[in-house]
């Protein structure tokens, strides 16, 4: 029989744990595809983050380097120019990369580090229980914004895309979802083309994904990548943030 | 350069990590320390093979020093005191990730912001772990300008040999003061033994991690009893002290770095007064070097500390001495530096049986 | 044998340049010696001093808390150190911007007017070597030969009139002191 559908080289043999209707199985997926068709699973290295996918080195077969929560950035940018030749990508949720990462990831884009960040924003804190993220939207319940987030008590959402579309060392950002098949294949040409970035040695690149999370939601799959599509995408747009490949 | 150089505390670790094979550095400018980076920056600023980085912060730099580690380079760091508190998140993993770095701190006046003149109360800080978990990290204390070039090559050699982050504990004073320097020969980092571990790539092997998590408690106790295996290890092997006029001696000044050149002067007049003194001087201080010291408990009667702290590595005195002999303190912290006359009244007082 | 000197000044004279060079004189004359430099927040606002001690043993303190000789190029440096000064030790006195006296009987006053022999010879700037070679004429801490020795490495690669320039300031800075004796 033809096979015609398999698991990518660059993802280990291993089940996702993940909840039904996360995300993180489909971007896990996307990157390994990436990394297949580019042919650089034996020279590229990922950062994964705390947070769900905190395992994500039980799942990527190439090599993985953990860092301490927020610093990806930092850890990569150290590994990166010591292996100038390798590919170094960075794997992080909204509260790792816009709340405790802000910094290292801000300066590693302003020196135009040759990193690829995959940036997945599902609004809230998956691992630690459902507590608000930066990218909480007003008015969304979560543990720690009771009766929904409130600006002058939480503050507003941050656009940290946007921010570091800012620095001068930025290439490639797009903001992308993973809430219905087009967003899909359209999420995958874009971490294609932030590894591209990479490879042709051009400067920092991040591929924002929007993505579901219902158990934290308290959604059912179905309603929540529709939350996605419907809500999150109003104060997060799905574009092309920056581009100067 | 295997002549006689008068050279700054600071120059001459940056020289010797070279000369060592350290080919990354990344640090974020806290006074006084900056003389290391700004040697770093230049030197590597002409050689083709090295990185540095000026960081946006202590905690980036040193989780860059953790990329680069785990990519196989002989990487360095260096701050002074409060910027050594911020980096401790970062030593925490390189211990449990097992990754060899050197980390350089300049002490100075705190807590807080403090000042910046020469002073030791990082001392539970460096040879407590200093951050989260279970583990420990090799702490040197040179006190003189030839023992920080010969301290900081070990230093390299021990990280890699034992995967694990070392420590070079000086102060304020021994990283601006000059002294002739005698460096040994640059090794080619490109000759060191392959490291079997590295994250580069998977390319005809297999592919690795490198992490801390170890979320099944029984993993976790084993990564701790095995990091507790390798520090028995170390503790048999390299505790090192400088042993000066302890034979004789009925007191012995035991202190290190800075406190121990000053001790030294005060163990000199001492003895012109007839007075019975030694030194000890500690030059690993974690692993402590207890052995050496408790042997003197046969002869010796009563040990004092001297410090520039209000008393932290008294306490690793009194473990050694275990209660056999009198040990007493003196110290001046926040910066202020004793002259060895000063100390030599103190020692006076006590050699002669006067309360001080 | 140690000897403690405190070179003290403001930016400019080239305070850390006369202990430098004298630190590595002893050094060639395989001596112990340590150099000092002032640091930080204490050199701001223009102050600049170090401290070098030349020994024939191990060095174990490089802080001199009574120094056997003060170099005060300018008049707060004097009244800054005046006290500190070992006694009957020495004070070198930049006497072309002090006039005054430091407040002790015990200690002896070298004063020489650098200022002036520095432009006199056309190099305004040496004057830190005039005073240097002033200090070795009267402490015999290093040879002469030493310090002219140790300019060369000090100032090797620059031009080599800068070199002839610093080793003829120290010529006269000890000329100085041998014609007043």
């Amino acid at each position: 029989m033809k096979k015609i559908f398999g698991k990518p080289d660059a993802l280990k043999d291993n089940p996702f744990h993940y909840c039904p209707g996360c995300g993180h199985s489909i971007i896990h997926r996307l990157v390994a595809e990436v990394i297949d068709e580019l042919g650089i699973k034996d020279r590229t290295i990922g950062v994964p983050p705390a947070g769900c996918a905190v395992l994500a080195y039980n799942y990527f077969d190439v090599d993985m380097c953990e860092a301490p929560h927020g610093r990806a950035a930092a850890v990569a940018t150290g590994m990166k120019r010591i292996l100038k030749d390798r590919v170094v990508f960075t794997y992080q949720g909204d509260g790792y990369i816009a709340a405790i990462g802000t910094a290292e990831t801000i300066h590693a884009a302003n020196r135009g580090e040759r990193i690829t960040a995959i940036f997945v924003n599902n609004a809230v804190y998956g691992m630690t229980g459902g507590q608000m993220a930066p990218t909480t939207l007003l008015g969304q319940e979560t543990t720690t914004s009771p009766g929904g987030r409130l600006p002058l008590r939480d503050g507003f959402p941050l656009d940290l895309s946007e921010m570091l579309a800012l620095a001068a060392g930025s290439v490639y950002i797009e903001r992308t979802s993973v809430s219905n098949p087009k967003g899909i294949i359209r999420t995958k040409k874009a971490i294609r083309k932030a590894f591209e970035v990479q490879l042709e040695d051009k400067g920092f690149s991040l591929v924002e994904i929007l993505s579901a999370c219902p158990t934290n939601w308290k959604m059912s799959p179905k309603d929540a990548v529709r939350w996605v599509d419907e809500t999150m995408t109003k104060i997060f747009p799905l574009k092309v943030i920056k581009d100067v490949a | 350069m295997s002549e006689k150089t008068l050279m700054r505390g600071t120059h001459v670790l940056g020289e010797a990590a070279i000369r060592a094979g350290c080919r990354a550095y990344f640090g974020y400018p806290i006074t006084p320390q900056n003389e290391l980076p700004e040697y770093m920056a230049s030197a590597f600023a002409r050689m083709d093979d090295a990185v540095f980085i000026q960081a946006e912060s202590e905690i980036a730099s040193i989780n860059m020093v953790i990329g680069a580690a785990a990519a196989g380079a002989r990487v360095m760091t260096s701050s002074s005191s409060p910027g050594i508190s911020l980096k401790q998140e970062g030593i925490s993993y390189l211990a449990a990730m097992e990754l060899p770095a050197v980390i350089v701190n300049m002490m100075r006046g705190g807590p807080g912001l403090g000042n910046i003149a020469p002073a030791q109360g990082d001392y539970f800080q460096a040879t407590r772990g200093g951050g989260h978990g279970d583990y420990r990290v090799i702490v040197f204390a040179p006190a003189y300008g030839q023992e920080i070039a010969d301290m900081t090559r070990q230093a390299f050699d021990l990280a890699d040999y034992y995967r694990i982050p070392v420590m070079i504990l000086g102060d304020g004073m021994m990283g601006q003061m000059m002294e002739p320097v005698v460096f040994p020969e640059p090794i080619d980092p490109a000759k060191l033994p392959e490291k079997e571990w590295v994250v580069n790539g998977s390319k005809g092997r297999s592919s690795r991690i490198i992490l801390s998590l170890w979320l099944d408690p029984p993993k976790e106790e084993e990564l701790n009893w095995r990091l507790a295996r390798k520090y028995s290890a170390i503790t048999e092997v390299i505790p090192d002290q400088e042993m000066y006029l302890t034979d004789d001696a009925e007191l012995v000044l035991v202190a290190y770095g800075t406190a121990a050149r000053i001790a030294k002067g005060a163990v000199h007049r001492a003895r012109e007064s007839g007075m019975k003194v030694g030194l000890y001087r500690p030059k690993t201080l974690w692993p402590f070097p207890s052995k050496a010291l408790a042997k003197l408990c046969d002869h010796v009667r009563h040990f004092m500390a001297f410090e520039m702290s209000t008393g932290q590595m008294v306490e690793d005195v009194r473990l050694a001495v275990e209660g056999r002999r009198e040990v007493s303190f003196y110290g001046r912290p926040g910066g202020v530096v004793s002259t060895p006359e000063e100390v030599a009244a103190i020692v006076s007082s006590a050699y002669h049986g006067k309360a001080n | 044998m140690s000897l403690k000197i405190v070179f003290s000044g403001f930016g400019g004279q080239g305070v850390l340049m006369m202990g430098y060079v004298l630190a590595v004189a002893g050094m060639k004359e395989d001596k112990h010696v340590t150099f000092l430099p002032a640091y930080g927040a204490e050199v701001r606002g223009g102050t600049a001093n170090c401290t070098v001690v030349v020994s024939d043993e191990e060095i174990a303190s490089p802080i001199a808390s009574s120094p056997e000789f003060v170099v005060a190029m300018n008049y707060p440096s004097m009244i800054k150190y005046q006290n500190m000064v070992k006694s009957s030790g020495t004070m070198f006195l930049n006497s072309d911007l002090i006039t005054e006296a430091p407040a002790r009987e015990d200690i002896k006053l070298v004063r020489v007017p650098v200022n002036t022999l520095a432009h006199d010879m056309g190099a305004d700037r040496s004057l830190n070597m005039v005073m240097l070679g002033a200090v070795r004429e009267v402490t015999d801490i290093v040879s002469g030969k030493s310090i002219l020795t140790a300019i060369e490495t000090v100032l090797a690669g620059k031009k080599q009139k800068l070199i002839d320039m610093n080793q003829k300031a120290v010529s006269v800075g000890a000329d100085f002191i041998r014609g007043s004796k």
